[in-house]
């Protein structure tokens, strides 16, 4: 971690105190700049946020303040009162507050400290936990979900009453997501209890670190940000793209035809770690690996929907290092130490460009020795963005998703919880609100609505009030009904809220078809059993099974040795192109002197593409139409990511229809759009009936998108999260549920009644900014909207381009999930129709 | 798309008629029946005040699916005029929900039932008659050749039209499930969808409903947007 540097007498580590500076010596180490210049900082009161590549001895750095502090405390005197916690580490995984209990007790034994390190996540035993509250540790590393539930309870003062440091590990990746936001709320309480708490956020690079030296400190009202100290990255990661002899198909995702060649690199290699973007693609690579695997290869799996105690195993196989190669999903992304990987290889698009740098991060975590790494693209367009990822890495381009307002729904929660802990003013819980960087601008209105929806409901219709969970009090404090509504709110704390999962059983069949118990695979999403019918193969747990039914909350599947999988291995890329990389793949695209560094194969599919059709410039959007079969396709190139792509295809085919081009339907991908129809789309942009400019105004952003809106599948699914955040309604424990389906009231139902008679209610307002923000990428649709204004280049094709060939591919495979139910119950009752009439 | 949606317009729409126990019928796409020989319009499963009772248990779940279901309901009175009504069991979630129910909605149900006999078969969820409303409350009723009653009975049964199970029903599609409320009949029996608004819904392939149906007749009408469309067991995927 701390390896010999040079001269470093400007510091010197007499700042340190001597077990420090002996520990250090005895090792040959020296403390580094970054160490002691967090240590300095913090000791004169300040907040830091320390923004560092992996390996830099970040960790040790964001807890050096504490265990000096620690340190020069002294010890106890008999009969004094018990002392609280002194420092709060919080971390998005609990695996890795784990780690760092074992990284960190190791110089603290080593030191002879006195000092208690324990964990507290959702795994700790009551026992301990109960034990915790009466004696709690020095430091305490625990998750962002139970550092609210202790601020939950009614002794939570007393608890962080000698509260000192909080170090925020991950920082980057917590601040982005609804968890940061419950976070920021529980880090306003904690400077509640310690107006001179001093945070330390530790992070990886990102665009704006401002947003995180804000994030960190008091923003009622806004004071200096937190103090920002930056360590350079070592060694340039050495990147390749794989540079194969095979073809590079058009489309798809599997990367099949690099399996010969990734399993070469393994061989050549002590550890590979192998990174994919979903699970069902690990699957898909573990399972070709192992055909190609004939050295006997100890090659593991790892994602996580399989089952705890295989990932337990596997975890433990990679610490010994007694594997060779780890298919892996983004379970294992975030900074956990195991092993010694020496080749990252990338299988599939990177997407956004500091996800490559996290992921490469993990090959040989020494700083100052280069990492070792491989692309491997999927298709071709996947190579023009492994290409630009390539670039953006070297020009340490970063882009995280910029910290969006903070949820009402997440807002909702943390009220309760507050009034759970103790009885509130709401004035005085106002101003603690607005202290939070996510809810700065949070007006008092909202807020005063976010307390009646926890009260009563919020609604319109006021015929909650004997049922209200909170109450004012004579004094005008806002006090919990009934500790029925407290044990509630412990249930139901946090803000993942999972998309619900199926246990997957293997079974064997018996006589009369009858299914016969048998080991746990995993858990799968409902929504992907959904979708199946009986005898259905799919790639599960590295093997080819059939899909036999659904018993309760448990899915049966059966061996199907020799079949082939006949559901589509792909369920879509859960990671969004970033507008950076996309902008960097329009740039090569339309720069044929970059083709250069591209494979031969794609390089010539370009120029084909130059020759039959056009390329864009770096700012147009190209659109083709061409006739095929019996129908008329328009291809488009936004390059702006599948959601936003696929909100756009929703948005224009209404348009269309409108405007009487009697479209049929459409597919996207992260790259392009088509849609079909009846009508020459091109012709009618020609003469004028429906020009491209009108097609694609911003203005479709406005009514069209509400209409569509309204009743589409996307808002149902993210007011159910909404829901269950706001503790509308109630979680669904795995392996809990009671009752069937018939007897929850479903979050559809209530949405749907919800609409029709509270439109302006304020769960409704929260699920309509989360969507535009997440699922549609309305944000991503806007920005190209008014970037290709004017900028609408047409090709009139006579057969499909070069370039077009990918999407066309993707049609019939691709599952449209915005395609209206009644179509499809149509077609299904017309096939019966047909069959009755001769006509099929 | 849309357009593929207007084509299928001709052929389905929000009624179906069937004969039950020789009975002539009309299945509406809202979850009522109708028998226009008699009279008579039956609607099962309202679960009236089913928000309030999760609400009571500290759920705040929209106090409007009274709302939305009676609102309902008069749409399909309206357009019958039935002279009588039955409301074959659980019509209200609980016991308490009638007393629970506000008054703007009992009002609005009291107009409903005003100038036509109104008849409340017990339910599971409410085996008492509802407080201070009016109408009969029986355990069964037969009429000609049918019998309503809640639950359904177990074997195979000519003329009986029950509700409890919320029958449902689900097609896989181009990769796509489609899960629906649906009317389960195989022309001698019917078993009614929940009309409830928050209520849901158990598969008919379920084995809840197993050994009650002729398979080889065995209809589910699922219940579309506007439309009903009727699929035989062969299009049916259980859960």
């Amino acid at each position: 971690m701390n390896k010999p540097h040079d001269d470093r007498s400007l510091h010197g580590a007499t700042a340190l105190p001597e077990a420090f500076s002996r520990w250090f010596a005895a090792r040959g180490w020296q403390p580094r700049d970054h160490q002691l210049d967090l240590l300095a900082r913090t000791e004169a009161g300040s907040s830091v946020l320390l923004i560092a590549p992996t390996g830099a001895g970040k960790t040790l750095a964001g807890f050096m303040p504490s265990l000096v502090d620690l340190a020069q405390r002294g010890k106890r005197k008999p009969g004094a009162a018990g002392r609280g916690v002194h420092t709060l580490y919080i971390s998005p995984l609990k695996a890795l507050a784990v780690d760092i209990e074992r990284n960190l007790t190791k110089p603290v034994t080593e030191m002879a400290l006195p000092i208690a390190i324990e964990t507290r996540t959702g795994d700790t035993p009551s026992s301990k936990r109960q034990r915790q509250r009466q004696m709690p540790p020095d430091i305490l590393l625990t998750t962002p979900e139970q550092l609210s539930l202790l601020l939950a309870s009614k002794d939570a003062e007393r608890f962080f009453a000698d509260l000192r440091f909080v170090v925020f590990d991950e920082l980057h990746s917590l601040v982005t997501s609804k968890r940061g936001q419950l976070l920021s709320l529980a880090l306003a309480r904690l400077r509640r209890f310690v107006p001179d708490l001093r945070t330390i956020g530790l992070s990886a690079t990102v665009a704006e670190p401002d947003q995180l030296r804000r994030w960190l400190v008091n923003q009622n009202p806004p004071g200096r940000m937190a103090e920002l100290i930056t360590v350079e990255g070592g060694a340039k990661p050495e990147i390749t793209i794989l540079d194969s002899v095979e073809r590079v198909p058009w489309a798809g995702h599997s990367a099949r035809y690099s399996v010969p060649e990734i399993y070469q690199s393994i061989l050549d290699h002590k550890t590979t770690l192998l990174f994919v973007n979903t699970r069902s693609q690990a699957e898909f690579l573990f399972q070709e690996l192992w055909h190609a695997n004939e050295d006997n290869l100890p090659i593991a799996l790892h994602h996580g929907s399989l089952d705890v105690a295989q990932r337990r195993r596997v975890e433990k196989a990679m610490e010994t290092n007694s594997l060779r190669a780890i298919v892996a999903t983004s379970t294992l992304d975030l900074g956990i130490d195991w092993g010694d990987v020496d080749l990252v290889v990338h299988v599939g698009a990177p997407k956004g460009a500091s996800r490559l740098a996290q992921r490469i991060g993990r090959s040989n975590h020494r700083m100052d020795e280069p990492s070792r790494a491989i692309l491997v693209p999927a298709n071709r367009f996947e190579v023009l963005e492994c290409r630009a990822a390539l670039e953006a890495n070297y020009l340490g381009a970063q882009d995280t998703p910029p910290i969006g307002e903070g949820g009402l729904d997440v807002l909702a929660q943390h009220v309760m919880g507050m009034a759970c802990a103790e009885p509130f003013d709401a004035d005085e819980l106002y101003e603690e609100i607005i202290s939070a960087s996510p809810y700065a601008a949070l007006t008092r209105e909202t807020f005063d609505r976010v307390v009646d929806f926890v009260a009563t409901g919020g609604y319109a219709l006021k015929t909650y009030e004997r049922f209200a969970r909170i109450r004012q009090t004579k004094d005008g404090r806002w006090r919990v009904s009934h500790p029925s509504v407290a044990q509630q709110y412990r249930l139901n704390v946090g803000t993942i809220v999972e998309a619900p999962m199926l246990n997957l059983r293997l079974v064997g069949k018996r006589g009369r078809g009858r299914l016969m118990g048998g080991g746990a695979l995993g858990k799968v999403e409902e929504y992907f059993i959904e979708t199946l019918k009986q005898g259905d193969t799919f790639i599960f747990a590295g093997m080819v099974v059939r899909f036999e039914g659904i018993r309760e909350n448990e899915a049966y599947v059966s061996h199907a040795p020799g079949a082939d999988a006949f559901v589509p291995a792909y369920g879509g890329s859960k990671f969004p192109l970033s507008t950076y990389l996309a902008s960097e793949v329009r740039a090569i695209l339309a720069d044929p002197r970059r083709w250069k560094s591209l494979p031969p194969q794609v390089a010539e599919w370009l120029t084909l593409q130059k020759l039959k059709s056009l390329l864009p410039g770096r700012d147009d959007l190209l659109i083709e139409t061409f006739p095929r079969g019996k129908r008329f396709y328009l291809v488009a190139y936004p390059f702006a990511g599948r959601l936003a792509h696929q909100t756009l295809g929703m948005l224009l085919t209404r348009r269309m229809e409108r405007g009487g081009a009697r479209p049929m339907g459409f597919v996207a991908t992260d790259y392009s759009m088509a849609i079909w129809g009846l009508r020459d789309m091109g012709e009618m942009h020609r003469s004028g009936e429906l020009t491209f400019a009108d097609l694609f105004d911003e203005d479709m952003l406005g009514d069209d998108l509400d209409a569509w809106l309204a009743d589409s599948w996307l808002l149902k699914r993210t007011f159910r999260n909404c829901a269950v955040i706001a503790g509308l309604i109630e979680r669904r424990h795995p392996g809990k549920e009671k009752t069937g389906r018939q007897v929850t009231v479903s979050a559809d139902l209530i949405y749907d009644v919800l609409r029709s008679h509270d439109p302006d209610h304020i769960l409704l307002q929260a699920t309509r900014t989360d969507a535009a923000s997440g699922l549609l990428d309305v944000r991503r649709l806007a920005e190209m909207l008014s970037r290709i204004r004017g900028r609408i280049v047409h090709k009139q094709l006579e057969r499909i381009s070069p370039l077009a060939v990918p999407i066309m591919l993707e049609i019939g495979k691709e599952r449209v999930p915005g395609e209206a139910d009644d179509v499809l119950l149509g077609e299904t009752a017309e096939s019966l129709i047909d069959e009755a009439m001769g006509t099929r | 798309m849309t357009a593929t949606a207007r084509d299928h317009a001709s052929r389905f729409s929000a009624t179906s008629e069937s004969v039950v126990a020789g009975e002539r019928m009309v299945c509406d796409v809202r979850g009522a029946i109708h028998f226009p020989e008699i009279g008579l319009l039956a609607v099962s499963d309202l679960h009236l005040e089913k928000g309030s009772r999760h609400a009571r248990r500290g759920w705040l779940l929209p106090p409007y699916d009274t709302g939305a279901t009676l609102e309902k309901l008069a749409g399909v009175i309206e357009d019958y005029r039935p002279k009588i009504v039955v409301s074959l069991g659980d019509s209200f979630d609980d016991v308490g929900g009638a007393a629970r129910m506000p008054d703007i909605y009992r009002t609005r149900l009291l107009e409903l039932m005003r100038g036509r006999d109104w008849i409340w078969v017990a339910g599971n969820h409410d085996p008492e008659k509802p407080a201070d409303l009016p109408g009969g409350t029986v355990s069964e009723l037969a009429v000609g050749p049918l019998v309503f009653r809640h639950e359904p009975s177990k074997g195979r049964l000519a003329g009986e039209i029950a509700g409890h199970l919320h029958p449902g029903a689900r097609i896989v599609q181009r990769g796509r499930s489609v899960r629906r409320r649906c009317f389960a009949s195989d022309g001698a029996r019917l078993i009614m969808p929940a009309f409830g608004a928050f209520t849901g819904a158990l598969n008919v392939l379920d084995r809840a409903f197993s050994d009650m149906f002729c398979p080889d007749n065995l209809v589910a009408y699922m219940m579309g947007d506007g439309r009903l469309y009727p699929m035989n067991r062969r299009l049916l995927h259980a859960d």
